[in-house]
């Protein structure tokens, strides 16, 4: 494999808030490669966002990149001064979030939040070359090159998305961060977004990072999924492995609990309990509260992320392949 | 058969709200939503009928309609074969303890200064239901079954102390408390999170068996319906396009809307690839539906006349009807 575009490293991310410190991303290290999708899944509250507004250095205060760092390119995204990391946003790296009506200006017609967009990347650029490289991104996102005069509420919510995806894009980034980008769309639009997106990361060469709690959305586009579950990485690998052969009890569980259409007389798995407090995380394996293989290990030290077979998984089942 | 609800080319428009100006110079042309067009449909009792279609199709407001909380603009429905429109308040408050309702947003759903006890106990009090005691028993009783465990302690919680799980338990067992025979369950799953949506699911397969329950399950997402529905309609702009046997549908669909519908549907397997096209565009608006079969201008196997005539249902086996000229 080619070498990545972007490296996260041992990554620490916090809130402090009243009543303790949240640690909502714990010890994360993941890899991003030119042309490949991430799939970043968990459910609410473990931190997958979070993860991902980081590679942008975006994380609100008061919460805090506590330890780790993010390389692209050579430089730590996160001692980048202000500048610097205005020039990098939206140019190298950008983000899709999940609703794009409240993420386009209601103000601004189509067309002037592209110029707004290119402008500030590109001082000087010329409104008619503008122009026509937005007529012609629009177009390959499959929309009329006449909308792009309209406002933000006479385009439908799967055109919108489309927009915000073209904004993402018009930069031509190396990385391409979608946080939930299909959440508010029906079933169809999503479908069809989803066959857009795959389609774009080849043209651009495009690394995706696509955090989702939709493991079948992640399964159609990604190459390498990582399982996120109470702050931490659990389980990394790709597709393939992870939906065939998960290792952690979490990831097992998680794919076994979403009704598949596929199958006849499914057999749901449910989860006991409910993730962790992310204040006061059980002592040990942050699944152990709920998992069913918990050992009297797993409640008292914390699994490593350890190498097995193609994955990497954290867990005390596998530990004697250390 | 024994059915327990009927529906009879049930419609629902609603007047557009236009401006004083508009009024004027349109003439007085009224327009209207179509939120639900002549949809016609039985439930038998002890079965799950799941209703499946994109937002916007009319799912909702069809539940609704039939729990008689909005009036119909045309059409029957009836329940045990008495209909709903015709009864009297008194009769209807009798039969609004019957047939109950979860919503799709347990937290908006339940008021944040009721306890779970009270809250549960509300539609107990509506109806005038037994004593203090003896409600409080029930309540006790039935939020064990449901799984709201240590009862004595959640019952004095407010919906923010709880999980996501439990809100959604609180307000099924609110509507389970009156011991309706027919529940029709709004999305109960689409606000909560992975490993919840599983519970709640298994949850709703149990107490339907316990407690011999008949379902209206309205969904946006097939697999779901798949997983709990006996029989399933599919919508598309207010109209119900094909109805059938859970089986007959997911294996042997008909009418293309459903195919694009089935094929839509992510499956958490990265083998299984896509077979076929999606269909291009979203749904159009309720205010101006396209003539013919509402779905002609997606539709990726359009005839002349799809966009001339409304197709009608047909029958593809002895459970399954499709409204397709194919």
């Amino acid at each position: 494999m080619n070498s990545p575009v972007c490296e996260i490293k041992n990554l620490h991310i916090e809130y402090p808030i009243a009543i303790g410190t949240v640690r909502a991303v714990e010890d994360a290290s993941l890899n991003l490669y030119p042309g490949k999708v991430l799939g970043l899944v968990g459910e609410s509250g473990c931190g997958k966002s979070t993860l991902g507004l980081s590679l942008l250095n975006l994380v609100r205060p008061p919460g805090k990149v506590s330890k780790g760092s993010i390389i692209y390119k050579g430089q730590d995204i996160l001692t980048l001064p202000g500048k610097k990391l205005l020039k990098l946003r939206g140019r190298n790296i950008s983000m899709i979030f999940q609703n794009p009506l409240t993420s386009l200006n209601p103000l601004m017609k189509i067309k002037d939040q592209f110029y707004d967009t290119m402008i500030h990347h590109e001082p000087g650029l010329k409104k008619e070359a503008a122009m026509k490289r937005i007529e012609e991104l629009v177009e390959l996102l499959g929309i009329e090159k006449k909308r792009i005069h309209e406002f933000p509420h006479q385009l439908s919510g799967g055109m919108r998305q489309r927009i915000m995806i073209g904004l993402a894009l018009i930069m031509k980034p190396d990385i391409l961060i979608a946080d939930e980008p299909t959440t508010s769309l029906d079933v169809i639009v999503e479908a069809g977004f989803i066959e857009l997106l795959n389609q774009l990361r080849q043209t651009y060469n495009l690394s995706v990072m696509l955090i989702s709690h939709n493991l079948g959305l992640v399964a159609e586009i990604a190459e390498r999924v990582a399982v996120m579950y109470g702050g931490k990485i659990v389980e990394e690998g790709s597709a393939e492995s992870i939906y065939s052969n998960p290792l952690h009890p979490y990831t097992l569980g998680l794919i076994q609990c979403i009704p598949n259409i596929k199958l006849e007389n499914q057999h749901l798995f449910t989860m006991p309990g409910s993730p962790p407090d992310l204040v006061h995380p059980p002592p040990g394996c942050r699944f152990s509260p709920r998992c069913p293989k918990v050992m009297a290990q797993c409640r008292k030290e914390l699994p490593p992320l350890i190498r097995k077979n193609e994955q990497k998984v954290a867990c005390w089942l596998y530990r004697e392949n250390r | 058969m024994n059915e327990l609800i009927r529906v009879t080319n049930l419609t629902k428009l609603y007047p557009v709200q236009k401006s004083f100006l508009d009024f004027i110079f349109a003439g007085g042309n009224r327009e209207y939503v179509h939120a639900v067009d002549s949809v016609s449909f039985s439930i038998r009792k002890g079965e799950v009928l799941g209703l499946a279609g994109e937002s916007g199709s009319g799912k909702s407001t069809t539940g609704r309609l039939i729990l008689g909380l909005i009036h119909p603009t045309g059409g029957m429905v009836e329940y045990e074969n008495r209909d709903i429109s015709s009864l009297s308040r008194k009769e209807l408050k009798t039969l609004r303890a019957k047939i109950q309702i979860v919503f799709q947003d347990p937290n908006s759903s339940l008021s944040p200064r009721m306890s779970v006890g009270e809250a549960i106990e509300h539609p107990l009090k509506i109806h005038r239901m037994g004593t203090k005691h003896e409600r409080r028993e029930k309540i006790l009783g039935l939020m064990e079954s449901i799984g709201l465990t240590p009862a004595g302690f959640l019952y004095k919680k407010y919906p923010h102390q709880l999980s996501g799980g439990q809100t959604q338990r609180v307000v099924l067992a609110r509507a389970l408390i009156t011991d309706p025979d027919f529940l029709v369950a709004d999305e109960p799953i689409a606000m909560a999170d992975v490993s919840v949506r599983a519970m709640i699911l298994e949850l709703m397969k149990t107490l339907k068996d316990n407690l011999h329950l008949t379902y209206l399950f309205i969904t946006h997402d097939l697999a779901t319906a798949k997983y709990l529905c006996d029989r399933v309609a599919i919508m598309y702009l207010g109209r119900i396009v094909e109805i059938g046997e859970r089986d007959e549908i997911f294996s042997y669909p008909h009418h293309p809307y459903t195919k694009a519908l089935l094929s839509a549907v992510p499956v958490p397997d990265p083998g299984q690839k896509r077979k076929e096209k999606i269909p291009q565009g979203e749904i159009p608006s309720a205010i101006h539906p396209p003539a013919g079969c509402h779905f002609h201008p997606r539709c990726p196997y359009k005839m002349p006349e799809c966009s001339r005539e409304k197709p009608l249902f047909k029958d593809i086996s002895q459970s399954h009807m499709s409204a397709c000229f194919l």
